[in-house]
């Protein structure tokens, strides 16, 4: 047992270490293509149709991806609207492509509103990226500093919450070909996976896919996934669940079309193909089971090592939460225990190592 | 003198060395040609002090001096290492003689390979992704942060055309292939 001066000690060190990396992250300058005329205000980017009783504007719908991102608890609402008459081009299901003047924002709250965040395309066609930091009695939100908010809020584990930078906000919404993230085909389908982590039934007055097609407000969606529901095929529901979270938790970045396609890990769950007719893995087990990691730990090679998390260098990471390790990388303080539990129990328990089979 | 203490003062030198160089407008060969941007890298590289850290020495009769072999292909693999020492009272940081292994608070971080070998360096990575790695404090601007001592606050004074100046340098190295180790969390963080 740790004597109480070590404890103290080590409470010391973990505060120096926090606080020298933080000295580390600036603001940095954002790229000028993404600094452009942004709403003052939460309430001038037109959401509400009145403010102060949160009526949402005429147009504005709401939505809920089945595999949503871990983001330390916080509860989240989010919304989309799209410019009268027009459609999302949905017959590439993989990337869907949004109108100009498509807006979308995602509320961010523990206990009470802290941050929306707020995503533009223009008639440039050019994304622009914002939030809008909640006063404390709700009365307002003007956007926030392009740098972003040190301890906006915090979390249930007493961890502290951050509005992101401009330049975070890239890391993630420039991963990859899609900038709009958690709405999607998978995300959106009704067939929702009842064992996503984190997850759900559709709530009040969100619309799933087979409504939004309904609506003319997605076209162009494959034969196949207008006839059947899209769902990840996996060997077990527990599977089903894991590739979905690496999804929504991991694709961002790891894809096979963003900027570290390079690394040769790709965790998006693709509808390209008719998933339940494929005979390959996908790729999200192609590229990581039994694969060399670059990240190799001391006593972990492997990216996942079959039957043995312990030994899996995606388990170990998404199970810390220290600088030089953690994943995400950004965006979370708070381990996401029940997903690194569940990814640890799948690993062990469904995946077989080679000498066994 | 004492060996901690030298360490401290290198750590005091290269962050002043860095802010020294961001409180000031830089002198130098312009960047207005591709041979004058790699020029201009190769001064801004020297001036700031990369070869601190992420060149590999040799040890003479005049101390640690670069490797010119390896160039700046930081922390050389095959050099294993005990653990750091613990810190000491108002001592929290320690490295090895070659500036190229750094313990503190943060763990253990060694230097990058900074080579353009495609495997172990910065061959696969774009002008983009350097540039948003110092813009941003993160790997590629999107990964891991940059632990102590990578003086990233100083260094987000550089103008985007210093930048790509150094980074012009950097793809005209010979690449090395030396894969460097990923940095260690300190002792019981998870």
């Amino acid at each position: 047992m740790l004597s109480r001066e070590r404890a103290a000690g080590g409470a010391l060190t973990l505060a120096l270490a926090i606080g020298m990396v933080a000295l580390l992250i600036g603001c940095g300058r954002a790229p000028a293509a993404e600094s452009g005329t942004l709403p003052p205000t939460l309430a001038a980017t037109g959401l509400y149709s009145d403010f102060a009783a949160r009526t949402l504007a005429d147009g504005v719908i709401a939505f809920s991806p089945q595999y949503p991102l871990w983001t330390d608890g916080a509860t989240k609402r989010r919304w989309i609207a799209l410019p009268p008459g027009t459609s999302i081009d949905a017959s590439d299901p993989d990337h869907w492509r949004f109108p100009p003047g498509t807006r979308l924002w995602k509320e961010f709250a523990f206990e009470r509103p802290i941050e929306t965040r707020y995503l533009e395309l223009g008639t440039d066609g050019e994304w622009r990226f914002a939030s809008y930091q909640w006063a404390a009695d709700g009365s307002a939100a003007p956007l926030a500093p392009e740098c972003g908010v040190r301890g906006a809020a915090t979390t249930p584990d007493g961890v502290r919450f951050d509005v992101p930078s401009r330049l975070d906000c890239l890391a993630c919404h420039r991963g990859g070909a899609d900038v709009v993230l958690g709405f999607g085909a998978l995300q959106l389908s009704g067939d929702r996976d009842p064992l996503a982590l984190h997850g759900g039934p559709l709530p009040d007055g969100a619309l799933d896919l087979a409504e939004l097609v309904r609506r003319g407000l997605v076209r162009g969606l494959p034969e196949w996934l207008l006839a059947t529901p899209p769902r990840i095929a996996a060997a077990s529901p527990r599977e089903r669940a894991v590739l979905g979270y690496l999804h929504g938790n991991c694709a961002a970045c790891h894809n096979a079309s963003g900027p570290l396609a390079g690394l040769g890990m790709d965790l998006a769950a693709s509808l390209r193909e008719d998933a339940t007719k494929r005979a390959a893995p996908p790729a999200a087990l192609s590229t990581t089971v039994g694969v060399e990691s670059r990240f190799a730990l001391q006593d972990a090679s492997l990216r996942i090592a079959p039957g043995a998390p312990e030994q899996s260098v995606l388990a170990r990471r998404i199970a810390s939460r220290h600088a030089a390790q953690q994943m995400p990388p950004l965006g979370t303080r708070v381990v996401d225990s029940h997903a690194s539990q569940t990814i640890a129990e799948w690993i062990r328990a469904d995946l077989v190592p080679a000498a066994s089979r | 003198m004492d060996r901690r203490l030298s360490m401290s003062l290198a750590v005091l030198c290269l962050a002043g060395a860095a802010v020294a160089y961001s409180a000031a407008q830089p002198t130098g060969p312009s960047a207005d040609s591709q041979d004058a941007r790699v020029a201009r890298g190769r001064y801004l590289v020297n001036a700031v002090g990369c070869v601190d850290c992420h060149a590999p020495k040799e040890f003479g009769p005049a101390g640690p001096v670069p490797d010119a072999a390896r160039s700046l292909s930081g922390h050389r693999q095959e050099l294993a290492l005990p653990p750091a020492p613990a810190a000491s009272g108002p001592w929290i940081a320690s490295t090895t003689g070659e500036l190229t292994a750094w313990s503190g608070p943060w763990g253990t971080s060694f230097a990058a390979n900074l080579t353009p070998d495609v495997e172990t360096g910065l061959g696969s990575w774009s002008e983009e992704e350097f540039v948003a790695t110092i813009r941003t404090g993160r790997t590629r601007g999107r990964g891991r942060e940059l632990l102590p001592p990578m003086p990233i606050p100083a260094f987000q004074h550089f103008s985007d055309a210093d930048l790509r100046a150094i980074w012009a340098y950097l793809r005209s190295l010979p690449p090395v292939s030396n894969r460097v180790p990923q940095p260690l969390p300190p002792p019981g963080a998870n």
